[in-house]
């Protein structure tokens, strides 16, 4: 069923009974041309791409619960391309340009709204900092404006402005940069996948990857053994443990992100706002809860759930920005597993094993980059070559020593 | 999560810094295939989800070096130790 104003109508008139659901619950097939691990955003923009751009319908996405039920559904929503290296600048951008179209693709509404990200910064050396990395990104036709602290109060008058530590000198706005629905985007790209003919198949977790002489011949899972030639691992969190069962050891953490959500009020952030002398973000949903964030907690976890000296900082974060907040109650936190790489970046790559192809080590950065992601992916998947805006994301960049470290923090994962 | 520091109690998670999995031993530069044995010492990572042996510091106490036995999935502590003299 293609959306539109017209059966919006047609349904809202006729008591909403003629919708039906938007993608398959599909069973899993003995044997596919490719199959994707991980029914996330990325893994699901993938299966969209191989299907669309690259004529690979006889495909599966497997899912080890329900799609989006991962990192897909823990993130804060935000979209932006306000890097600094040359190597992660154009990946990034082709992100936010497909989201720019992504409702007209998918014919879904995902609900981006690109409200403007503002980084603020309270030093010199951090406004000479956001100089360098504005000038970077226009380098690279991304939007950038270097704010003074006069305009930084005209978007937010709320901000802490005098504080005696950390005064707000300026900041770093990309207007194009802004929110997503993080899980419309989840069932848009399943329903664009789906009417390409992608197997959804949920609840059917990998629990092996099965290899001939060095190349993939196709998976075990919870509902039985599954042939394939090619087999791409998109599943944040768990990369570690699913390369393990191909023999590979990876540059990657596994750490625990925690997220937060206040009770709902009126209209009050006017996009996202970051904090610069700590680690804390803020925007507001369009039910009215402030969604924030800060750092991740900084030991290896699994346990999709993080501890309370992490909460205490973000929120002395948040109360340090905005002290109106501060009588907010907060409504929900949760934790989201994500992988952590020695040096901040991502690995779009193929790897060791014939067949394998591996999408990993987003950080705490994936959302944003959920349709390039997916799109290079897919590229690789498809011709065994890298898309040029990844082409710097190599699993063997730690052993060439071509690094992308966005931080300068050096190989020590749970710093990034 | 507390962590029992072998020096100074029980403490609060905050007082601590992690440092990460208790890796391979630092490879001999001389040795032939040093390098590659040096990509894996920085860089890669066993990753283990359940239990496994992390270096951490007792950075606001007694900032001494801990080995610490914990699960990654439950964050249970089964062991906190001495790093000096190979946390045993």
């Amino acid at each position: 069923m293609r959306y539109s104003i017209f059966n919006l109508l047609a349904n809202g008139l006729t008591g909403n009974r003629g919708w039906t659901p938007a993608w398959r619950d599909a069973a899993p097939k003995a044997a596919y041309d490719a199959v994707i691990v991980g029914g996330g955003g990325h893994g699901l923009a993938a299966a969209y791409y191989l299907a669309k751009e690259y004529g690979l319908t006889n495909i599966a996405v497997l899912e080890k619960g329900w799609i989006g039920s991962g990192n897909a559904g823990r993130n804060t929503t935000i979209i932006r391309s306000n890097y600094l290296l040359d190597g992660n600048i154009p990946l990034y951008e082709q992100s936010m340009k497909l989201w720019e179209g992504l409702e007209q693709e998918l014919n879904y509404n995902a609900m981006v709204s690109q409200r403007g990200v503002l980084n603020l910064c309270h030093s010199d050396a951090q406004r000479d900092a956001f100089a360098r990395r504005g000038n970077a990104m226009r380098l690279h036709g991304v939007d950038a404006e270097l704010l003074d602290a006069a305009s930084v109060r005209r978007l937010a008058s709320f901000l802490n402005f005098d504080d005696a530590r950390f005064p707000i000198t300026g900041g770093l706005l990309q207007r194009r940069g802004g929110t997503a629905r993080h899980d419309a985007v989840v069932w848009g790209y399943a329903r664009g996948a789906d009417r390409r003919g992608v197997d959804i198949v949920q609840n059917c977790e990998v629990i092996g990857l099965r290899r001939e002489g060095g190349r993939i011949v196709g998976v075990e899972t919870s509902r039985g053994d599954i042939a394939a030639p090619k087999v791409g691992l998109s599943v944040a969190g768990n990369s570690s443990r699913l390369a393990q069962m191909a023999g590979l050891k990876l540059p990657i953490e596994s750490h625990v992100l925690q997220a937060f959500v206040s009770e709902a009020v009126k209209p009050l952030i006017p996009g996202v706002i970051t904090f610069g002398a700590g680690h804390f973000y803020i925007s507001q949903s369009d039910k009215g809860g402030l969604v924030f964030g800060g750092d991740i907690d900084g030991y290896n976890s699994y346990a999709q759930r993080g501890n309370l000296p992490t909460v205490e900082d973000v929120c002395e974060g948040g109360m340090a920005l905005m002290p109106m907040i501060g009588r907010l109650r907060l409504l929900r936190s949760w934790g989201g597993i994500v992988d952590m790489s020695p040096d901040g970046s991502p690995i779009i790559d193929a790897t060791p094993v014939d067949g394998l192809y591996l999408n990993a080590g987003w950080c705490y950065g994936g959302f944003k980059a959920t349709p390039a992601a997916g799109w290079c992916l897919a590229h690789l998947m498809a011709t065994g070559r890298p898309w040029p805006t990844a082409a710097a994301h190599r699993l063997d960049r730690f052993a060439t020593g071509r690094l992308l470290d966005e931080k300068g923090q050096g190989a020590q994962p749970n710093l990034h | 999560m507390r962590l029992p520091c072998p020096f100074c109690g029980p403490r609060d998670l905050a007082e601590f810094a992690c440092r990460g999995e208790v890796g391979p031993d630092r490879p001999d530069p001389a040795a032939p295939d040093a390098q590659a044995r040096f990509v894996d010492y920085l860089h890669d990572r066993t990753n283990p989800a359940g239990r496994d042996r992390e270096y951490w510091r007792h950075a606001a106490g007694c900032r001494r070096w801990l080995v610490v036995e914990r699960d990654t999935k439950t964050h249970e502590v089964f062991a906190v130790r001495l790093a000096q003299g190979g946390g045993s």
